[in-house]
């Protein structure tokens, strides 16, 4: 038991960082309740798909710049898509389109033996330049049950159905690949490639893989955008630098090998709540910004820390 | 033992560009035999080990495991042959814990367990991550994860090297024990007394070419040391007479009894101001600690430096610097600004000094560069960035640059690594001529014949001690390499 703690130690403090700063909101908000709760939630969507989308090529070892880009080809594909076709096979294509990209992103990669985040911030361009030949302007119609299923609360009031849905998506995705030799390879071959190549992980492979999933992720999170405003926006979102935040401070560590997606998701609600916090709060929006990056480098120094002092190698 | 061979690799050649790394390499290993695999540095082991085990591809040759053509595409293929290696780096991964480690290898549990109980490792739980593990308990994981796999073939890569004495003799007995029972190892080791304990047969590489087998017997180190050594090209013969350098007074540097855990174990020596003081040692007897406490990389964990008699501890880089202690880098990425030109590389320590924060004196600087440029014969399109020159230039460059600054003491780690014998002639003179100048020099390089054409005296180190001291007039290979494999009779360890 308490060495299950000491192994989560990061995302427990999380969860206890999240449930203080939902009292806090409470606090200094009386009516803030299930409504507030269920918006949340829809607003971190996006957010959580492509945490989610760079939490795993981080933890191989890599970044993918292009995530952003990514979920707006797979936006306004769906927009278009859906304007045209029965929902449920424009929603499979959708994924496989940003499977598709991930694979490329990784192929591009391992087989140019160029730096991930070199190849992936140059198709962060050509993803965007894809998005915009798809569609050149917003427009385009999302499936009336797509919307549906990210509005409203799920069975019992304060239970958002955007929670559900996010929380069944990545499962359904990432607990299988987790318990499996691929999610070992994956952390392997982010901890030590040398190590993972020499015990006989395919690295190489084990690596495009990697970035396909984050490529599945970053359509699943196309899809929510498509979901949330009914429309295709070409143009990419704030989701490239705000999933790195999340994952940072969600305990994975650039370079690799370490954490895994449940402590980046619950980051991506702190910081959204913070973000609610000084809204209501009346802050400058200017400052807000300033806050929520100082909040970051706080948290991961202290975490950094206290991690030093267990470990000294 | 059985006719045909368990593992038969024949003619196998590896070039890298226009080097040529192994040439014709071949061993075989029989049922139940263990085959020490030998070489002196740079004699092409550790590529041959790395083809062996599929970590890199061969050029041309053929690998024969148990009667059928093994294909050592990647070492997940050459495990599936039935050769499995310990690195001599540990191969586990440091975030997983010992459970996924052995999943990732689809390796079986309790035999794992009841190999790790066999080498005398208790305590280990299936749960613990293996960053939290000291490194000789990984080197034993290692191993019983190999174990625990059944190989035909077991390859140990200096196995013994970051062990304590009792948990060798403890591998030593089980190796042996499970080649009894049929299995076949390959052995690579710098240790005579592990080989002839161990090994029933020696394989020896020379210049990437396997130049002789023998039978393990009393005597059979000479007769290696032979086989390793060869006959070389000659380096060329000493220029300037060696003037002794009068070794009285206080010394330059003096190191007692320093440690650095786990490999370098004690080792002294004075270093005088006008000597170059050779370091002789094998691959991974400690010598790269302590070059690197020496220049303040790392820190010790035990014994005593002295500087002009005064006590130093350096807690980094800066601190050997100031006390007059230079780091030249074996790796010459390390010590250059590639894309700058050789002019500012030479100037560069000279302009770069703490204390000169001003305008730089562009004359004197001038003047000592051409200095140094007509000195080193680098050939100057000199204008031009270093990364276009060959690498014996660039050597060149990282070792005259201290001719232009001036230099108390420097330490030089294998500075002729991988340049042709014509640069290597012209770096000799310049290491004596920077001594004559009043420089203290350390030395330590990985060919023995240099240690008469460029060094004073030289130590030798084996298993992180100082197992001997030999004057240069009596360095002559074979005496350094007995030496080097701690075979004078005065050693300490193992």
């Amino acid at each position: 038991m308490i060495e299950l703690i000491r192994k989560h130690a990061w995302v427990l403090g999380l969860a206890v960082l999240l449930v203080v700063l939902l009292g806090v909101t409470k606090l200094i908000q009386p009516n803030f309740g299930a409504p507030g709760l269920e918006s949340l939630a829809r607003s971190a969507l996006p957010f959580a798909f492509a945490t989610a989308a760079m939490a795993v090529v981080v933890i191989v070892g890599g970044i993918d710049l292009s995530v952003a880009s990514m979920m707006a080809v797979c936006a306004v594909t769906a927009a278009v898509l859906m304007e045209r076709m029965a929902g449920v096979p424009a929603l499979l294509i959708v994924l496989c389109v940003g499977l598709a990209m991930g694979l490329v992103n990784g192929a591009l990669i391992v087989i140019t033996r160029v730096p991930d985040i070199v190849v992936t911030l140059a198709m962060l361009f050509v993803w965007e330049g894809v998005a915009l030949l798809i569609l050149t302007s917003p427009g385009g119609a999302t499936a009336s049950w797509l919307r549906a299923a990210t509005r409203g609360d799920f069975l019992i009031d304060g239970l958002p159905k955007a929670l559900v849905i996010m929380g069944l998506c990545i499962a359904i995705v990432w607990l299988p690949i987790r318990r499996s030799k691929l999610g070992l390879s994956i952390y392997a071959t982010g901890s030590d490639a040398l190590a993972a190549f020499r015990s006989g992980v395919a690295v190489d492979r084990t690596r495009i893989i990697a970035y396909g999933i984050c490529g599945l992720f970053s359509a699943m999170g196309g899809l929510s955008l498509a979901a949330l405003t009914g429309i295709g926006e070409p143009v990419p979102g704030p989701y490239l630098m705000a999933s790195v935040a999340a994952v940072v401070l969600g305990g994975v560590v650039l370079g690799g090998g370490k954490g895994g997606l449940l402590g980046p998701i619950i980051a991506v609600f702190i910081l959204r709540i913070i973000r609610t916090i000084l809204t209501v709060m009346a802050v400058d929006p200017n400052v807000t910004t300033i806050v929520e990056g100082t909040i970051m480098v706080g948290v991961v120094m202290l975490g950094t820390a206290v991690t030093l002092r267990g470990v000294r190698r | 033992m059985t006719d045909t061979p368990l593992l038969d690799a024949t003619g196998v050649a590896k070039s890298y560009g226009a080097v040529k790394a192994l040439t014709d390499a071949s061993l075989t290993v029989a049922r139940g035999e263990v085959v020490a695999l030998m070489g002196a540095n740079g004699a092409g082991k550790s590529t041959f080990v790395k083809i062996l085990t599929g970590a890199l591809k061969p050029d041309t040759g053929r690998i024969v495991i148990d009667g059928r053509e093994a294909r050592m595409g990647s070492p997940a293929q050459a495990r599936r042959s039935g050769l499995v290696p310990v690195y001599q780096e540990p191969s586990l991964i440091p975030d997983l814990d010992v459970r996924d480690n052995l999943r990732l290898g689809d390796t079986p549990v309790e035999p794992f367990r009841q190999w790790v109980e066999d080498l005398g490792i208790k305590g280990i739980r299936l749960s613990d991550m293996i960053g939290d593990l000291p490194l000789a308990t990984l080197r034993i994981l290692d191993l019983a994860r190999a174990l625990a796999a059944e190989p035909d073939v077991l390859l140990l890569d200096e196995m013994t090297a970051a062990l304590p004495t009792d948990l060798v003799e403890r591998v030593l007995k089980v190796v042996r024990d499970r080649a009894d029972a049929g299995m076949g190892v390959i052995y690579v080791s710098h240790r005579f007394t592990e080989i002839s304990q161990l090994c029933d047969r020696a394989s020896v590489l020379r210049d990437g070419r396997t130049v002789g087998d023998l039978k393990i017997e009393p005597g059979v180190e000479d007769r290696a040391v032979e086989l390793m050594l060869g006959e070389k090209i000659s380096l060329g013969a000493r220029e300037s007479a060696a003037a002794l350098a009068a070794r009285s007074g206080t010394p330059r540097l003096s190191v007692k009894s320093l440690a650095a855990a786990p490999k370098l174990q004690d080792v002294s020596f004075d270093l005088h101001a006008g000597e170059v003081l050779g370091v002789v040692a094998l691959e991974g007897q400690g010598q790269d600690e302590l070059f690197d406490v020496l220049a303040g990389f790392r820190k010790p964990t035990g014994g005593t430096i002295e500087v002009e008699g005064r006590p130093a501890r350096f807690a980094h880089p800066s601190e050997a610097i100031a006390a007059g202690l230079t780091y030249v880098p074996g790796n010459r990425s390390e010590a250059l600004l590639a894309q700058r030109s050789v002019r500012e590389n030479i100037a560069l320590p000279f302009s770069a000094h703490p204390r000169t924060w001003g305008p730089l004196k562009m004359r004197t600087e001038r003047e000592r560069v051409d200095y140094a440029i007509e000195k080193l014969q680098i050939d100057t399109r000199a204008q031009g960035e270093v990364q276009r020159l060959s690498g014996g230039n660039q050597q060149k460059v990282t070792i005259g640059r201290w001719l232009a600054t001036g230099v108390e003491t420097l330490l030089l780690f294998d500075p002729t690594r991988g340049i042709d014998v014509r640069t290597k002639r012209q770096i000799y003179p310049l290491v004596r001529e920077l001594a004559e100048k009043g420089a203290a020099v350390l030395f330590y390089t990985s060919e023995l014949a240099e240690v008469r054409l460029a060094c004073d005296r030289a130590v030798v180190i084996f298993n992180g001690r100082v197992v001997d001291v030999i004057d240069a007039a009596d360095a002559d290979e074979p005496t350094l390499m007995r030496a080097a494999y701690g075979l004078t009779g005065r050693e300490g360890a193992a």
